[in-house]
């Protein structure tokens, strides 16, 4: 985790991804027992990306529960027992099934506090995955986040790192409202330092994770470390690119971003997510409408091409952004 | 397991407090309905409004098998289920309204009602929208171990929504206590229920071994009877229903649905409103029983109608809630 201190005392050691998702998860379990996993081949798979092994050994089937393939089932069935006691961590194993799913996030689990009057919570995590360069095509590749940023009443969470993945969901279990936790499937081999002892992350801090001068990179879960390595190559190039992860997209720090952003005065934005109408869209429009004066240059928007993600591995990877594309664009944003 | 249970007889056992008091009920429901026609018809009524009339003796039947702690879910046409689950006439009038005394602050309106206090965990606008949250409050009650049933109202239409087969094959895959009670009005919205539902809509319980039943819903001593029998067994941890309760919208779909012969006739109203209607159903009973006599029936109809004239003036003179409430509620 560069240029990030861990503000923790006590052993830190190297987990992946996978494996700090595992840890938050199983701590909360054994801190609270209304917390439980439902969805589709979480009990002894593990999950189709074998992230909770071990859950359902130490939690037993009444707690780690295999559903039949019924998304929008099993995810109501986690609003309602969000509602009345319980603190489910609904898996939906791939972000594109957000179509089956939808109408019980944005209608029913998103609206059910403010419809009466702030009277039942809501208190569920919905942990999906995003990322593209899996070759999985075009259902199974799909980054849709926006599409649950766009609703009033949910939370959004893109962790980009071990650490962060753990403290983040540990902070959205304990959370009153609907909390869409978002994993970037490329990642979970992913190591980094993570403390052994207790920690959280709140929900709505963002966190600069290389500090530069010259350009600020906002970059989200699978583009952080695209945006890291695209600072290396512009270190080359006598750059100095600053990089800022929103670690949640709401809510959102939207002052971490802004500070930046008048720091260095040229800002690139990039998500894995179509751009028309998407993150980069609202980030670059923070941007905009607080930094404005203090802009050398427009700011610069990446995020998927706007197609259908292809199957063919060298049409798959035009549709991303990579270390090489995003330092040519802050080069060229930086008049190099 | 998965059987289709005959059509349960009225009970002869329930005994005439509970048929006068479920009696009260009902119109209750009746004269709630014809004061929001009237608030709508002049105008006072922001909104839409669904009308229960016709198809009380379903709700105030099931809501008095349950306790006080068991949930519901209710529908847009929902105003008889939280009437009949407990919800005070004032408050549902404010929120009518849209006024901050209303249940929801004013936020949720006619389609939205829910309190905790009395187990509603909320109407919903979205047709089969509450099936999953029904069957995750059961969850929870196996889980937590507290002993409620939930009851999960919805329409026939609803019928057409596959998350309600979804949730039923998990519900009963886990045992879980709820009911699913299926109002069949004979209409989704404007359409014939046979031109929406195939086959025999008794047969979809048992598909998934839930067991099935069906009741007049115009009697709300059958209601009641076959309601607390399957709310028994669930709550004895023997798994959800499924329970088909026949009945008849006495209104349109809404109440600007006015000119109603292009998909119902005239005259099949009529016959509904003069052969089957709940309220006269329980009425004759009472009368045959001798549990009560008509003088005493309209002593009944004349409380309600005051308290339904209070709840109206409650509602009407209450503040609607201040601009800056807005963007309250939001997040918890």
């Amino acid at each position: 985790m560069p240029e990030t201190a861990l503000l923790v005392r006590g052993a830190v050691r190297e987990l992946t991804l996978g494996e700090a998702v595992r840890e938050a998860l199983a701590e909360e379990m054994r801190r609270d027992p209304r917390v439980f996993i439902m969805g589709e081949d979480v009990a002894e798979a593990g999950t189709a990306f074998k992230v909770l092994g071990g859950l359902v050994q130490e939690f037993g089937t009444d707690r780690v529960i295999d559903t039949p393939i019924s998304e929008a089932g099993f995810t109501g069935i986690g609003v309602g027992a969000g509602m009345t006691g319980m603190r489910p961590v609904v898996d939906i194993m791939f972000g594109d099934f957000a179509g089956i799913i939808m109408d019980q996030m944005a209608n029913q689990a998103a609206k059910i506090h403010y419809m009466s009057g702030g009277k039942w919570k809501c208190s569920m995590v919905l942990r999906t995955t995003l990322g593209a360069t899996r070759r999985s095509a075009a259902q199974h590749s799909q980054s849709l986040h926006a599409w649950f940023c766009h609703i009033p009443g949910l939370k959004v969470v893109m962790p980009s790192t071990p650490y962060d993945a753990k403290g983040l969901l540990k902070s959205a279990i304990r959370d009153d409202n609907p909390v869409v936790f978002y994993e970037d499937k490329m990642m979970y081999k992913l190591k980094g330092p993570v403390p052994e002892e207790d920690y959280t992350i709140p929900l709505g801090v963002a966190d600069v994770k290389r500090v530069g001068d010259d350009v600020t990179i906002i970059a989200t879960s699978s583009m952080v470390q695209v945006a890291l390595g695209a600072a290396k190559l512009l270190e080359e190039h006598g750059v100095s690119a600053e990089v800022v992860d929103p670690r949640t997209l709401w809510p959102l720090d939207e002052k971490t971003l802004i500070d930046s952003a008048k720091k260095t005065s040229r800002v690139i934005v990039v998500d894995e997510g179509y751009g028309r109408y998407g993150v980069t869209a609202e980030l670059a429009s923070v941007i905009q409408e607080n930094a404005f004066f203090d802009l050398e240059a427009p700011v610069k928007r990446m995020g998927a091409m706007h197609v259908p993600i292809p199957f063919s591995p060298p049409l798959e990877d035009a549709t991303v952004p990579n270390e090489r594309t995003v330092c040519d664009a802050a080069l060229a944003l930086c008049g190099k | 397991m998965s059987t289709v249970m005959a059509g349960a007889a009225p009970d002869a056992a329930i005994d005439s407090k509970l048929l006068l008091r479920m009696y009260r009920r009902m119109v209750m429901i009746r004269l709630f309905e014809e004061q929001v026609n009237d608030l709508y018809t002049r105008a006072l009524m922001p909104g839409l409004a669904h009308l229960y009339i016709g198809e009380e003796a379903i709700a105030v039947g099931v809501c008095e098998a349950l306790r006080a702690d068991d949930y519901i879910t209710s529908t847009h046409r929902g105003h008889g289920h939280c009437l009949a689950k407990g919800a005070a006439i004032d408050r549902m009038f404010a929120e009518l309204l849209g006024k901050e005394a209303g249940y929801c602050k004013g936020k949720g309106g006619s389609m939205h009602i829910a309190d905790p206090d009395t187990g509603n965990l909320g109407a919903n606008a979205i047709v089969a929208g509450s099936a999953g949250i029904a069957t995750g409050a059961a969850f929870s009650s196996k889980r937590l171990g507290n002993g409620r049933v939930t009851v999960c109202f919805f329409g026939e239409g609803a019928l057409g929504q596959g998350v309600v087969y979804e949730v039923m094959n998990m519900a009963a895959l886990w045992k879980l206590p709820v009911i699913y009670v299926c109002e069949n009005n004979m209409y989704n919205e404007y359409t014939h229920v046979s031109e929406a539902a195939a086959g025999d809509i008794l047969g979809r319980g048992p598909a998934f071994g839930v067991p099935s039943e069906s009741v007049d819903g115009q009697d709300v001593r059958a209601v009641y009877a076959v309601t607390k029998r399957l709310v028994d067994r669930a709550r004895n941890g023997e798994g959800p229903a499924f329970l088909m309760a026949n009945t008849y919208r006495f209104m349109g779909h809404h109440v600007g649905d006015i000119s109603r012969e292009y998909y119902r006739s005239k005259q099949e109203e009529q016959t509904w409103k003069s052969e089957r209607d709940p309220i006269k159903v329980a009425a004759d009973a009472i009368l045959a029983q001798k549990i009560a006599d008509q003088a005493a029936l309209d002593q009944i109809q004349a409380e309600v109608k005051a308290e339904i004239d209070k709840g109206v003036q409650f509602a009407m003179a209450a503040p609607y809630p201040t601009v800056d409430k807005v963007e309250q509620d939001v997040y918890a």
